[in-house]
């Protein structure tokens, strides 16, 4: 029998590095030389510079140079616009370092490079700029205002996109509907806040010639590939390695201006070269997401099956648009979720402020989504008296409905179409998970009338994930018995070398410890976009699937060459390929790899070459001296991820403190790689979750000040905010690709907000309060339930 | 111009039972100094005003925050940090070893500064509940793993520091 390797619960391969104090991020790399940048940044968040003298600066001990936007030469050009749109009408993106405005707190002006940090840090507080205050834009609904002051003058609108999606007839629904309910609701202002900031060095190798550069990205060929096109170098002479990286979340995917300002000192200085960002740093300079502003309408039949939905919403898109309109794409198009929603329409505007950029922070507009269809729906519930949970099974799009389309173009281009899933199963298992109905009909009304403000809450989600453009991966087989994988993706904590390792082991039937997986280094592969949008498993799983299974291949047709046999004779097991019925005759794979290759030289003692009479060149024409092949997958569409939560709070009313006292979690991501693995990023989103429902906001004042860039200020939960979570299990395989999997990198937290706000909502009734905004906080659930002091 | 805190002083510490003798800025933090001085990089940095607790070493025995230290202030006392947890080159400690099998570490970046806070609380609390072990990490941030495997990996260790 074959050995299963996939879908168990392996220990992961990165761990004894990292549990010892072994592993390799960024500032960890300290090399011969080595100078330091320190950054001036803005301190106003819209203002013309009108002169920058660094003179008493240049002059500070142990600086070696300091720019402006004046000495960076290729770097004056403007930064990429990564994604565009055709509704991006009016995109904008910045440079490197503040041409002549800024326009937003912390964004780079000028760069000081000294012998250490502490030199660095010294010698920008000596840098003297002159600025000509402008009108800061911080509150969206007034920047869309005819006559508000504008972030970009030229551009004449504060407008960066707008969008339509029209699905179906929804004027039409709402004037048959039996019911109209309508919503404001809006999620805050958020980030990622990976607890590694960001960090580059870079130094140019005189000997190869080459750039070499280690970043925090999660996209070094993306990085790779800019650089080359900057500088005018050949791909092949910038590496870029992610080392080990401490969390990305989303906010590390970017060219960022340290992305291309250190690696060209580095080219110019001939001295590697080293930026760490400092926490302040990064929550003004690194990106943030998530404020949007949603006027939201649903249409129902008298028994609360969903007509239409419309849905005008505001996207706050900070600064800058340098990833273009993912976030609001996504939020149109997974706003109706696991529901069918025959007549829809969604539009939006992505509006410029005078604040850090938006791009992805896990989730990337899918909380929104879900926060906004999960409102409407316990809106309907609790109009027509219905209970939550049958709301929810009357609208579900049912099993045999799949591929089901939603009738708008995704964030990759392709149809908004779901492959698979199970959306009541998943539902009923939750509610049994919760034991719903004695919950709901016993233990509330007992805890209620022990005066205690009790509530629970559902909601369901989907998650488009796995999308293209396409990933690659290298499988070669070594003649001496470890497998080489090579992949374009490098990781932020998400196992790669473990699930990748699994998925090869499993079709080689090696042990998982003999597969090498090498990520994140573009010296290893050249090809692919990077680790994002909860695609690592499915696009780069599957192309290493395809890699492994041609590898395979290649194995048994040599065997069967060898031993005079039929392929269909062999058969694969125990780290070997052996005539089926006759283990003793056959070959592991390392003598595999060994007879593929004609260049016989080793050490070992049990080569099984023996000498051939000639029949020609040794390596015929067609013929590779290697098992060894490179498989690249791109997927027909998204494959849709679903899940469903469900939660039991407790309200303190006189402190407006929140207490989670359960939670119960079904997922579905079809197929395992790994169950231990899949939990733990369940368990990580969740806490995200919960995070942007009661803690996390920040706090812009009037004058686009951030005034909590602080983790005094920025409250992120600990172990003692966030609760234990009881998990199941669903697995609808995906019919879209080799493995049947589908992405569970950002599931947990797109549902929390809208259960947050379900249950907090329940838990209130006294008190007739609606819950249409994230964050919460205990200061609004005090006045929530003491209206009479506010 | 000089900047505060620039001038020299000679400091003798002992860290995972190594004397070192450097001479430092009395400026430098004692993270900076474990990190870029001794090359132990193992202890990390993600705030560095004293709330993440990802650089959390020992001070001759008690969790500290080595981002809100100065190394000057380390002359004299002993440290630990990750790279001394392991008994040996081919061992790893109880708590590793646990944090291996529960899962308990994603990124791995706040993971030195919780084993080196949970040694300590362990130390004072061989058979915690699981709500001691929540108060005793909520010093420390992690934005991977929702903490439920880092609890499950502590009480984990627990027992097994408690059988050996």
């Amino acid at each position: 029998m074959p050995t299963r390797i996939f879908g168990e619960p392996i220990k992961r391969a990165e761990d004894p590095r990292l549990l010892t104090g072994r592993g390799r991020y960024t500032d960890d790399i300290d090399l011969p030389g080595q100078l330091h940048v320190a950054f001036l940044r803005s301190p106003l968040a819209h203002a013309r510079i009108r002169s920058i003298d660094v003179s008493a600066a240049r002059e500070m001990p142990g600086v070696v140079t300091v720019w402006t936007y004046a000495d960076i030469g290729p770097c004056q050009r403007r930064m990429p616009l990564l994604i565009p749109h055709p509704d991006l009408t009016h995109p904008y993106t910045r440079y490197a370092l503040a041409k002549d405005e800024v326009n937003h707190v912390g964004e780079p002006v000028a760069m000081v490079i000294a012998e250490s940090r502490y030199l660095a840090e010294d010698a920008v507080e000596a840098i003297v700029v002159e600025w000509e205050e402008l009108p800061p834009v911080v509150d969206i609904e007034r920047a869309v205002q005819p006559g508000a002051p504008l972030v970009h003058e030229e551009l004449g609108t504060n407008v960066a996109a707008h969008y339509v999606g029209i699905v179906g007839d929804p004027e039409g629904a709402f004037s048959r509907a039996a019911h109209v309910f309508r919503e404001r609701l809006i999620i805050e202002r958020s980030a990622g806040m990976p607890i590694e900031t960001r960090a580059i060095v870079a130094v140019w190798n005189d000997v190869e010639g080459v750039l070499e550069v280690w970043d925090t990205t999660q996209a070094p060929i993306v990085i790779r590939n800019a650089l080359a096109a900057l500088f005018g170098l050949a791909p092949t002479q910038v590496r870029v390695i992610a080392p080990d990286v401490g969390g990305g979340f989303g906010c590390k995917i970017m060219v960022y201006p340290e992305e291309v300002l250190v690696p060209y000192a580095a080219l110019t200085l001939r001295r590697p070269i080293k930026w760490t960002e400092d926490r302040l740093e990064h929550f003004v300079g690194t990106n943030h997401e998530r404020l949007q502003i949603h006027d939201a309408e649903i249409a129902v039949d008298a028994e609360g099956r969903i007509l239409g939905i419309r849905d005008r919403f505001l996207h706050d898109a900070g600064a800058y648009t340098p990833y273009g309109i993912i976030v609001p794409i996504i939020t149109a198009c997974q706003l109706p979720g696991p529901y069918k929603v025959p007549n829809y329409h969604v539009e939006f505007r992505a509006v410029y402020s005078n604040t850090v950029p938006v791009s992805p922070y896990r989730g990337a507009g899918r909380p929104h989504a879900a926060f906004v269809m999960e409102r409407l729906l316990d809106r309907v519930a609790d109009e027509l008296g219905l209970d939550r949970a049958e709301v929810r099974r009357r609208n579900f799009i049912q099993p045999h409905e799949f591929p089901y389309d939603v009738g708008l173009i995704f964030q990759d281009g392709a149809p908004t179409r779901y492959d698979s899933g199970n959306y009541p199963g998943m539902l009923d298992l939750l509610l049994q998970q919760m034991d719903y109905d004695r919950l709901v009909r016993e233990e509330l009304p007992r805890l209620r009338a022990e005066g205690r403000f009790v509530g629970v809450g559902i909601a369901c989600y989907v998650e488009g994930t796995g999308i293209g453009p396409y990933e690659g991966a290298t499988v070669r087989v070594e003649p001496t018995g470890q497998v080489y994988v090579a992949t374009g993706m490098p990781q932020q904590g998400q196992a790669h070398k473990t699930v990748l390792a699994q998925i090869v082991a499993e079709e080689l039937q090696v042990p998982v410890g003999s597969v090498q997986v090498f990520e994140g280094d573009t010296a290893h592969f050249q090809f692919g976009s990077g680790t994002y949008a909860s695609r690592s498993a499915v696009v780069c799983g599957s192309a290493v699937a395809l890699a492994a299974r041609k590898v395979r291949e290649q194995g048994l047709q040599l065997a069967a060459e060898e031993l005079e046999v039929a392929v269909e004779d062999l058969v694969v097991e125990d780290g070997r390929v052996y005539v089926r019925g006759a283990p003793e005759r056959g070959f592991t794979w390392a003598q595999l790899a060994q007879l593929a290759n004609p260049l016989r030289y080793a050490y070992a003692g049990d080569l099984v070459v023996r000498p051939r009479p000639w029949t020609g060149p040794t390596l015929p024409p067609g013929k590779q001296p290697s098992l060894e092949a490179t498989e690249y997958y791109s997927p027909p569409h998204a494959t849709w991820a679903s899940g469903a939560v469900g939660m039991l709070v407790e309200v303190d009313i006189e402190t407006g403190q929140l207490h989670i006292r359960k939670l119960w979690v079904v997922h579905d991501c079809g197929k395992m790689i790994n169950p231990m693995v899949v939990e733990g990023q369940v368990h990580g989103g969740i806490a995200q979750g919960i995070g942007g429902a009661f803690y996390e906001k920040l706090h812009y004042d009037d004058n686009g000040q951030l005034l909590n860039a602080s983790f005094m200020d920025f409250l992120m939960p600990t172990a003692m905010e966030i609760p234990r979570m009881e998990i199941a299990h669903q697995e609808t395989p995906s019919p879209l690709n080799p493995l049947g999997v589908k992405g569970v990198g950002e599931a947990g937290a797109i549902p929390m907000p809208a259960v947050v706000a379900a249950a907090v909502e329940d838990a209130l009734r006294p008190f007739g309060v609606r819950i249409t905004r994230m964050p919460l906080d205990p200061d609004q659930l005090w006045r929530m339930t003491h209206p009479e002091s506010s | 111009m000089t900047a505060v805190g620039t001038e020299r002083r000679v400091i003798r510490v002992v860290v995972n039972g190594v004397p070192y003798e450097r001479e430092v800025e009395a400026r430098l933090l004692l993270s900076d100094f474990l990190r870029h001085e001794l090359g132990l990089t193992g202890t990390h940095v993600g705030c560095e005003h004293g709330v993440c607790g990802a650089c959390t070493v020992l001070f001759d025995g008690e969790p500290v925050r080595s981002c809100l230290f100065l190394a000057v202030q380390a002359d004299g006392h002993a440290i630990e940090t990750v790279e001394g947890l392991a008994p040996s080159e081919s061992e790893l400690h109880p708590l590793q070893l646990a944090f291996w099998e529960k899962h308990g570490l994603q990124c791995g970046y706040c993971t030195p500064g919780m084993l080196m806070v949970l040694k300590a609380f362990l130390a004072e609390h061989p058979n915690p509940t699981e709500e001691e072990i929540r108060e005793a990490i909520s010093g420390n941030l992690c934005r991977c793993t929702g903490y439920q495997n880092i609890v499950e990996a502590a009480l984990s260790a627990a027992q097994l520091m408690r059988q050996s």
